[in-house]
């Protein structure tokens, strides 16, 4: 049984789209191949192909964006926002999302095996840009048979692949949605990425890279990375109301190093999940892809492309992120509408950091929904 | 759309890239985009204002102009206009600072509170009201209530140049005949056409 309003069962398929014959070419010029891309789809394209709307998924998300699989009582990472009669509403939408590459949810990445040597890549995996990412996602479109979106949409990292998009390839996007994402990561943001990646690498376990073919996992600093990462996510308000300074299992404090407070459970409990599901080194090339992003950093190109870029945008901040505050998206706004790219805005007010792009916050989906409403009834007046 | 706003839109160049400040429901930037060639922006801080501008496609920013306009750089933009909003922000002296440096060209349009039947009101010992200020002085927007006077003193210790008047009548079409001689006694209100005063080089 699914939940009402759910896109209701889905899996997940998986398309090779580049070969060793015909290999992805990175922005660095560093060729990759083969190339699978899992992907997931739901509601139908329409006969003349004007109704896909991309999901761009953050640092840690997968292509199981809504529905459910098979045997699962939990629906995919974006499902409250996404299936019929959504602000993502799959009855009259083909969305499609994907998982990134460089990740380690079906998608070749750092644990995929490498044809030269026939073992996992590890750090011998090509870097790649928020730009490569943009290449695979078109080339999986292209594979759909769809040649324009009336949509993109992405929170963080994924809002981040929207707004690429947007300036590499204007003509391709009607609309775009950018919720707490960033044109360039800050100083402090770099910081918390580089300490969570030290963590991965001191490990004894990472070693160099090759842990997979040694058959065995640096979990512990994979796990310390999380957890530190997901410290980033909440705010100092939500934690306070959702943990206080209670006491796990007990009254009393019992005196220790053991996990003692409610919030150092959570945290164990967000570590050791994160192993079952997340590979350390996708880790490392997914958190350095965004470190790296900076497409506002050359101002006389940038004018050159935005003065191209009609796409729509939504930008919508959170103000209790202080992973990506408001001034994050502030300064895409103010860039994009100093270039007289059509931008809408607003900060939401929500206790729940960075994380409330994943969460119903009903002015946050009103807002969406009002959009993307809109996004698709002028393409309606079109055809 | 409202008379007064045709009167804005008439003293929009065509085809102008426009700011329009507190935009409501962006029933002016609608008209300037689609039939006036312009592009356009609109500022909003009314939650249900701002979704109907998402409703109808024009693109507006959640933001009340009490704080400036840091999501636009200087002069991004043509025309920048400030429709039957002046009275009701808190410091009109900043937002005119805003307005000239975002834009060259400026259109603040307001009700006159020295029209005649305003003062009248006054002199009746009540605080007046009228069709253009209908509600009681304690459930008004208008906290900023000025004259037409008021409001050419006030651009002059700005050093905003008002380039053109337009007066307005009671029903917001543009007003002509008498009001011109006795415009802060007659008129209901007017639309002003401002620019900046380049900065004198040091």
């Amino acid at each position: 049984m699914s939940a009402p309003a759910s896109v209701g069962r889905v899996e997940t398929r998986t398309a090779r789209l580049f070969t060793r014959d015909a290999p992805l070419v990175l922005e660095s010029g560093a060729r990759l191949g083969p190339v699978d891309v899992a992907y997931e789809t739901y509601g139908e394209l329409d006969a003349d192909r004007g109704n896909a709307v991309f999901i761009c998924h953050a640092l840690t998300g997968d292509a199981h964006a809504a529905g459910f699989h098979d045997e699962a009582s939990r629906p995919g990472w974006w499902d409250n926002l996404i299936g019929p009669g959504k602000p993502v509403d799959t009855s009259r939408l083909y969305v499609v999302c994907a998982n990134l590459l460089g990740g380690c949810r079906g998608t070749t990445g750092p644990s995929s095996t490498d044809p030269a040597t026939g073992e996992a890549y590890g750090l011998r995996f090509p870097l790649f840009t928020v730009g490569d990412l943009v290449q695979v996602h078109r080339a999986l479109l292209r594979h759909l048979g769809v040649e324009r979106l009336l949509a993109a949409v992405g929170g963080s990292l994924g809002g981040m692949q929207v707004l690429q998009w947007a300036l590499d390839h204007p003509d391709e996007i009607d609309a775009a949605v950018v919720v707490c994402a960033t044109a360039r990561l800050s100083p402090q943001n770099i910081a918390f990425s580089a300490v969570a990646r030290e963590a991965i690498m001191r490990d004894p376990e990472f070693r160099g890279g090759d842990y997979l073919a040694a058959g065995v996992r640096p979990d512990r600093g994979l796990a310390v990375a999380r957890m530190m990462a997901h410290i980033t996510y909440l705010s100092e308000e939500g934690m306070r109301s959702r943990f206080g300074r209670r006491i796990q299992d007990a009254e009393t404090p019992r005196f220790g190093f053991d996990v003692d407070f409610q919030v150092e459970s959570y945290l164990q409990h967000q570590g050791e999940s994160f192993l079952r599901r997340f590979d350390a080194n996708s880790y490392l090339y997914l958190t350095r892809v965004m470190d790296y992003f900076d497409p506002f950093a050359d101002p006389a190109a940038l004018a050159a492309k935005l003065d191209a870029v009609r796409t729509n945008f939504l930008v919508i901040s959170f103000d209790t992120d202080w992973r990506f505050d408001t001034s994050h998206s502030r300064d895409i706004v103010r860039m994009l509408a100093a270039h007289r790219t059509p931008v809408s805005f607003r900060e939401i007010s929500s206790p729940h950091g960075h994380d409330s792009f994943l969460l119903v916050i009903p002015e946050y989906h009103d807002t969406v929904r009002a959009f993307m409403d809109r996004v698709y009834r002028a393409r309606e007046a079109t055809t | 759309m409202r008379p007064d706003l045709s009167v804005v839109a008439d003293l929009v160049p065509t085809g102008s890239r426009v700011l329009d400040l507190g935009c409501g429901d962006g029933a002016l930037l609608d008209e300037l985009i689609r039939f006036r060639g312009c592009s356009g922006q609109g500022v909003e801080v009314s939650p249900d204002a701002f979704y109907a501008c998402l409703g109808r496609g024009i693109p507006v920013v959640a933001a009340d102009i009490d704080q400036g306009l840091p999501d636009f750089a200087d002069q991004s933009f043509d025309v920048v206009v400030l429709s039957q909003t002046l009275q009701a922000v808190r410091r009109p002296a900043l937002v005119v600072r805003e307005m000239m440096r975002v834009a060259s060209t400026a259109i603040v349009s307001f009700s006159n509170y020295g029209h005649f039947r305003m003062r009248l009101g006054l002199a009746r010992g009540r605080m007046p009201r009228s069709r253009l200020f209908p509600e009681t002085w304690y459930d008004t927007p208008t906290i900023h209530p000025c004259t037409l006077s008021d409001f050419e003193r006030f651009l002059v210790a700005e050093g905003v140049r008002p380039e053109q008047r337009v007066l307005i009548n009671s029903r917001g079409f543009r007003a002509n005949g008498l009001r011109d001689r006795r415009p802060n006694l007659l008129a209901s209100g007017a639309a002003y056409v401002l620019r900046g005063v380049p900065p004198v080089a040091q």
